[in-house]
């Protein structure tokens, strides 16, 4: 599914930083792996190449067999609509949509009717169990709930791959279990594969796979049995 | 369409103030703009009517004595100005199109029957007196070339005196008795008159005859053409002027002798004076546009700043370029092009109520009184055009943060706060 090959990325500004040394990885579809690593191991950087969030300098990047290079804004945007979802630390959802319109701006982007689209938003919000907030705005929900729309809005395309970035890093550590519940049963029932960020050792054990990188390339993957 | 629609009135339902702000600075600029050129309007339709009561292309010349001495003559000689010199004028001067001259006849009774009005006057004119004045004729006709031919007695009442002589009668055909002499009433005329008992008009020939006098014409009226601008006014005025003090023998700079108004000139300079208003007004205007177009273009670029994470959310969630850029224009588009209608309305309104209060002259209004505000108004077209250049300029103030907000990369904007 993800296949990084030599992967390297420079930030010029200032002085420059190697962030990425030749970062190769694999990720097989259907995988729930998480990365980590210290503050600027580079793996935030990485996600954001996963992501089409940025660019990176040199080596290849193929995601489901297409190769991911220097793409111009707008294909990157059709690329993200179609085969990514995002999950954030800060939800970034649409503080002036309500929990529905937040869903359905992915789909809105793919030209998806109105009707429709509200109609399969209102079908993940259900899956999330969170269908009577339907019409609420994220001001009036907790950081669980809100959560559980962006993880909706994440879905609701049916992508190839869900990128969750410390997507339990703003919350307390009772809703932090059922958010990561929540994304491995996903997984598990529709076969997404995900990729996720963070920094708690905790949350990372309740993956299948943990990717350690360490100085710009991968230190260490670590197994975690939880799969049979 | 729709769905950018809705999802635009969303984004601006939740920043209301912005949205005010934004929409009241174009509401604002269109709104000065109208109430200033529709008052500059008024003030050119004020001094045009003004002049409404004589053509702008006229000179009027009151035939006097002399007040200096010249060429051995002693000052005070009468000048007589006969038929054979208007025919002089209007050989030597091409610019000359008619010449109304008129002879007044002083002190008159006027009867109907047991009424009687007194002082107003007889006016002897010619046929031309109507193609040089403003005349508003009312009822029947003006005197024409056989009653000036045939010296008829015949006269063109003003309205007023007809109101006071015929209490409400028909006048036409009836006889009125000036003087002991019976005149046919032929018309009823109703121009502007500050006097209670304004003249009556009857042929020159008639009172050249009833009222023989060697004084000549009293007034004079020419009508000019040819004449474009206050340059060739002037110089007309100053060759006139020169030609006829030698042809009458009196001392060029004796202004008295004949005594002339160029109406030509005083009209253009007036309308200089009101050319002058009209362009300073519209600099105001344009200034005012301009600062609207500033404002939105601020309010633009603080908008968009402050919706960069959101934007960013959008690219991620896969957003391409041309949305966004198609979001911030058409929410530029939708505040100018509602908030401009808005103020063009509200600016239309209150030219209708200054309508209302400075409606202009009334065709039956008694007495002349000189206004300084008339009629304010503005060409639609105008209108619409000022608001086409207001939502052009702010599509364009509002393109540059778009262009800005779309090169930011979505990582970038993410990480925005």
């Amino acid at each position: 599914m993800i296949k990084l090959e030599n992967i390297n990325k420079t930030y010029t500004g200032g002085t420059s930083l190697h962030v990425l040394k030749g970062l190769n990885l694999h990720i097989k579809e259907g995988e729930f792996v998480s990365i980590m690593g210290a503050s600027g191991s580079g793996k935030s950087t990485l996600l954001n190449i996963l992501g089409i969030l940025d660019n990176y300098d040199t080596g290849s990047y193929r995601l489901n067999g297409v190769l991911i290079k220097d793409l111009d804004e707008k294909t990157a945007a059709e690329y993200r609509n179609k085969m990514i979802g995002f999950v954030f630390q800060s939800f970034n959802l649409i503080s002036f949509k309500n929990a529905m319109e937040n869903v359905a701006l992915p789909l809105y982007y793919q030209g998806v009717s109105r009707k429709e689209r509200n109609a399969r938003a209102l079908d993940y919000l259900d899956k999330m169990g969170m269908k009577d907030w339907a019409t609420h705005l994220p001001s009036e929900m907790s950081g669980g709930q809100k959560q559980r729309v962006a993880i909706a809005r994440a879905l609701v395309t049916k992508p190839k791959v869900v990128l969750a970035d410390e997507p339990t890093g703003a919350l307390d550590s009772k809703t932090s279990l059922e958010v990561m519940n929540i994304l491995k049963q996903i997984n598990r029932e529709t076969g997404v594969t995900i990729i996720m960020v963070t920094h708690s050792p905790e949350m990372a054990e309740l993956t299948d796979k943990i990717i350690n990188i360490k100085d710009g390339v991968i230190g260490s993957v670590v197994e975690t049995g939880n799969r049979e | 369409m729709f769905d950018l629609i809705a999802d635009i009135l969303s984004a601006l339902g939740k920043n209301k103030l912005r949205t005010f702000l934004t929409g009241f600075s174009m509401a604002w600029g269109i709104f000065i703009l109208m109430v200033l050129l529709g008052s500059g309007n008024g003030l050119r339709n004020a001094i045009l009517q003004n002049y409404s009561d004589v053509s702008a292309n006229t000179m009027d010349m009151w035939v006097g004595r002399t007040t200096m001495p010249y060429n051995g003559l002693a000052s005070g000689r009468k000048i007589v100005v006969e038929k054979k010199d208007l025919d002089y004028m209007r050989k030597e001067f091409p610019q000359i199109s008619a010449i109304s001259p008129t002879r007044n006849v002083w002190g008159t009774t006027e009867t109907y029957g047991a009424e009687y009005i007194t002082g107003g006057g007889l006016y002897g004119v010619t046929p031309d007196y109507f193609k040089i004045n403003v005349f508003n004729l009312i009822e029947g006709r003006n005197i024409n070339d056989l009653d000036q031919q045939e010296m008829r007695k015949v006269v063109v009442m003003h309205k007023r005196n007809v109101t006071n002589l015929f209490k409400g009668k028909d006048p036409i055909g009836e006889y009125i008795v000036v003087n002991n002499v019976p005149y046919k009433v032929i018309g009823v005329y109703n121009n502007q008159d500050r006097e209670s008992t304004p003249a009556d008009l009857v042929p020159l020939s008639t009172v050249e005859k009833i009222y023989p006098s060697r004084d000549g014409y009293g007034n004079i009226t020419l009508k000019l053409e040819g004449i474009k601008n206050k340059e060739q006014s002037d110089a007309f005025e100053e060759k006139f002027r020169s030609s006829l003090a030698s042809r009458f023998g009196y001392h060029p700079q004796d202004r008295s002798a004949i005594w002339m108004w160029n109406a030509t000139s005083s009209y253009f300079e007036s309308l200089n004076i009101i050319n002058g208003i009209t362009i300073f007004l519209w600099l105001i205007g344009i200034g005012t546009l301009i600062a609207g177009v500033v404002g939105i273009s601020n309010i633009m670029l603080v908008t968009v700043k402050e919706r960069t994470k959101e934007f960013g959310i959008r690219k991620a969630l896969g957003a391409r370029p041309r949305n966004v850029i198609a979001l911030i224009l058409t929410e530029s588009l939708l505040i100018t092009a509602s908030f401009g209608y808005a103020g063009m309305l509200l600016g239309l309104g209150l030219l209708n109520l200054l309508q209302k209060a400075f409606p202009g002259p009334d065709p039956n209004a008694e007495g002349f009184t000189p206004s300084v505000f008339s009629n304010p108004s503005i060409d639609l077209g105008i209108a619409f055009s000022a608001m086409a250049i207001l939502i052009v300029a702010s599509l364009f103030a509002a393109y540059m943060p778009a262009r800005r907000a779309v090169a930011v990369k979505p990582i970038e904007a993410l990480h925005y706060e």
